[in-house]
């Protein structure tokens, strides 16, 4: 009586099938990160650990275990890494600042106005289309000393006179700020133009005022679309290089990518190089870990 | 729980957007604790109207009162007015506590969470307060949606087609609950709805609204008995129309001509008295007998139609649903309970007859088609 539940050898013979073609569509996208990711870290960690021999040429090292080079590197650049992580913050929180108000009036307010929409939209993105060597290059005309603003916050008395930006943290930052900013809205625009705009009104029908309401409601629900965007903003800022090489001095504004880069093409130390990248790899895949830990917010859909 | 209701009144409410006027100069005044239904087909302007009151909308021109307050320049956040939104609009990032506590906390009030149990107890569903919005049943969600309306105690609870997205056994438990949770707060209930059935079996008082204006107002039977436009009779079951001349009027009595018959028609139950006049009765008010035999209950003061044909029979277990042509007419619905196991069949010759006390007449220019749904 039960040969109509039990399953054929056919059946079972087609859903194999198809599990097999499930992983044949996999495989490329396995390959791809093997190649261009696992190998590539993995060498990377195994020549932090390589050794110089005695007497040898610069530049010509063999496999070892030598640790040391972590506690050499951590020993000389730990301030860098410091720099490099409070700039990324500073930059991921203005980011935000500015970004979220932007997301906010294309996604919430202009609903309904998708003409507006997509202009604003193509405006946010439009920086994409330009250089982004250029970019950074104009905020160093932006930020000149006899430029437009200096000259301006001078004489507004913002800034006393002779202060300068170029060449300052204040440049990195910006620099970073702006170059990342697209990154940090189009998430959460995403996100907020989703958002159901009823769940607004019901707040509002809560007794909760505009600000409650977003305090409450839109800010608690946008979570997802701001976690996007900070960790799209934090990991490349953390590891910025152009941004510090362009509008920055090389006193106190050097970041962990410009360290890397003058061990590895001026030193000529391969070990160093890599365990830096190591250590700055580990520490961002633990803050964002963290931060995913304490802000995830899986349970919303 | 203490009777929170107030008196609700629009005065001469109009909302336009650009060129269209979803609600036309339209005057309401819902006494303290009923439960009203505004009824209409979709885009009548009933849901907008809702919104006003709500303060989700703000009219363009008339004044609105809850008590003896003018609310028309406040905000909903300032309205002592909770609405149940037709998709529920919870909040899915809160518990279902969280969700009913949400207008007392704004509030300010010492033991919300206490209270917002006992909202939750009142709906039944006090053991699902920890989940999840999403975790929870259309029927639940729709539960949780009324607790965290009714739990502020508002002076004015609106109800946007809540039952909409319930299934029909559902929604006929949901129907029932809400009756006895109205009830039980005496909060007044502006109930939005489409569905006539669900209307008349919920609220006191029906408002039968069609392209942003009342066409009639009044509790559900006397709307059904003595419609006053075609609109609501069509629109609020249905009913069968027909043009006739008024022949004859005595004073409480006005004799009507059709189609070469003649009814008698009560004075008082028509709209217009003299002239060519539209005249109706509903379904269930007319019987058909096998041509040239009157039913047994027929006597003084009854009205034959003679010539009809049955054209089409729906049998609905209780009853039957019968479309009969008459010559000159045309078709007449009609329902008969199904007291024997006989009924007619197609093709049939049958009298209709009917009390001339269940006929009403409205004006002789009405548009005998209005408020039919289209299906």
């Amino acid at each position: 009586m039960s040969t109509a539940v039990q399953t054929s050898a056919e059946e079972k013979r087609a859903w194999r099938l198809r599990g097999r073609m499930g992983m044949l569509l996999v495989l490329p996208g396995f390959l791809f990160i093997v190649v261009f990711f696992a190998i590539p870290v993995f060498s990377m960690l195994s020549m932090s650990l390589y050794t110089q021999p005695e007497g040898a040429a610069t530049g010509v090292f063999e496999p070892g275990l030598n640790f040391g080079t972590y506690s050499a590197m951590m020993s000389t650049y730990w301030d860098t890494f410091i720099r490099s992580f409070g700039f990324a913050l500073i930059a991921t929180v203005a980011a935000l600042i500015i970004g979220y108000p932007m997301a906010y009036l294309v996604a919430v307010r202009l609903r309904g106005r998708p003409l507006l929409q997509g202009l604003l939209l193509v405006v946010i993105i439009a920086p994409f289309f330009s250089s982004f060597i250029l970019r950074v290059q104009s905020w160093r005309f932006i930020l000149a000393d006899e430029g437009f603003v200096v000259s301006t916050l001078e004489t507004l008395s913002i800034l006393p006179e002779g202060t300068r930006l170029t060449a300052t943290p204040f440049a990195v930052v910006a620099g970073m700020t702006y170059l990342y900013l697209p990154l940090m809205t189009l998430p959460i625009y995403a996100n907020l133009e989703r958002m159901d705009s009823r769940l607004i009104e019901a707040g509002g029908d809560l007794y909760a005022s505009g600000s409650q309401t977003f305090m409450r409601v839109t800010l608690p629900l946008s979570m997802p679309g701001i976690m996007a965007g900070t960790l799209l903003t934090f990991i490349p800022a953390a590891g910025d290089y152009v941004n510090a090489v362009m509008l920055g001095n090389n006193v106190n504004t050097t970041m962990v990518g410009q360290v890397i880069d003058s061990r590895f093409f001026q030193s000529v130390d391969y070990p160093g190089a890599a365990a830096l990248s190591s250590v700055l790899m580990v520490i961002i895949l633990i803050v964002v870990m963290a931060y995913v830990r304490r802000f995830g917010t899986k349970e919303i859909v | 729980m203490a009777a929170s209701g107030k008196d609700l009144v629009l005065e001469g409410i109009t909302k336009r957007f650009g060129d269209y006027t979803a609600v036309d100069d339209l005057s309401l005044h819902v006494p303290a604790g009923r439960f009203f239904a505004l009824l209409g087909p979709s885009g009548c302007g009933k849901s907008t109207t809702l919104r006003m009151i709500a303060g989700l909308e703000h009219p363009t021109s008339g004044r609105v009162y809850i008590g003896d307050e003018d609310v028309t320049a406040t905000k909903a956040h300032q309205r002592e007015v909770n609405t149940v939104f037709q998709s529920y609009a919870l909040f899915p990032h809160l518990s279902i506590l969280e969700n009913v506590a949400f207008g007392l906390k704004r509030k300010k009030v010492p033991d919300a969470v206490e209270q917002a149990k006992a909202a939750l107890e009142l709906v039944e569903l006090a053991h699902l307060a920890q989940r999840k919005p999403a975790q929870l049943s259309g029927g639940q969600q729709q539960r949780v949606a009324l607790a965290r309306a009714v739990v502020n105690r508002p002076h004015v609870l609106l109800l946007d087609e809540p039952l909409g997205a319930l299934d029909m056994k559902l929604r006929r438990q949901m129907q029932t609950e809400l009756k006895t949770i109205q009830d039980e707060v005496g909060v007044t209930f502006i109930h939005v709805t489409h569905d006539q059935e669900e209307a008349m079996t919920m609220a006191d008082t029906v408002a039968v609204m069609n392209a942003g204006r009342i066409e009639q107002i009044g509790p559900p039977d006397e709307l059904y008995d003595l419609p006053a436009t075609a609109f609501v009779a069509n629109f609020l079951g249905k009913s069968n129309l027909f043009e006739a001349t008024v022949t004859e009027s005595n004073g409480d009595w006005l004799s009507l001509s059709f189609a070469g018959t003649t009814t008698g028609l009560a004075a008082s139950r028509a709209v217009q008295t003299t002239g060519t006049i539209v005249a109706g009765i509903r379904p269930e008010k007319i019987i058909a007998a096998p041509a040239g035999q009157p039913p047994a209950s027929a006597g003084s003061g009854w009205a034959k139609v003679p010539g009809g044909r049955v054209t089409s029979v729906s049998y609905t277990g209780v009853s039957t649903e019968y479309e009969i042509a008459v010559q000159g007419l045309g078709e007449f619905t009609v329902f008969a309970q199904n007291l024997h196991s006989t009924g007619f069949t197609e093709g049939d010759q049958v009298d209709l007859w009917w009390e001339e006390s269940n006929l009403f007449g409205l004006a002789g220019d009405a548009d005998t088609e209005a408020g039919i749904e289209e299906v």
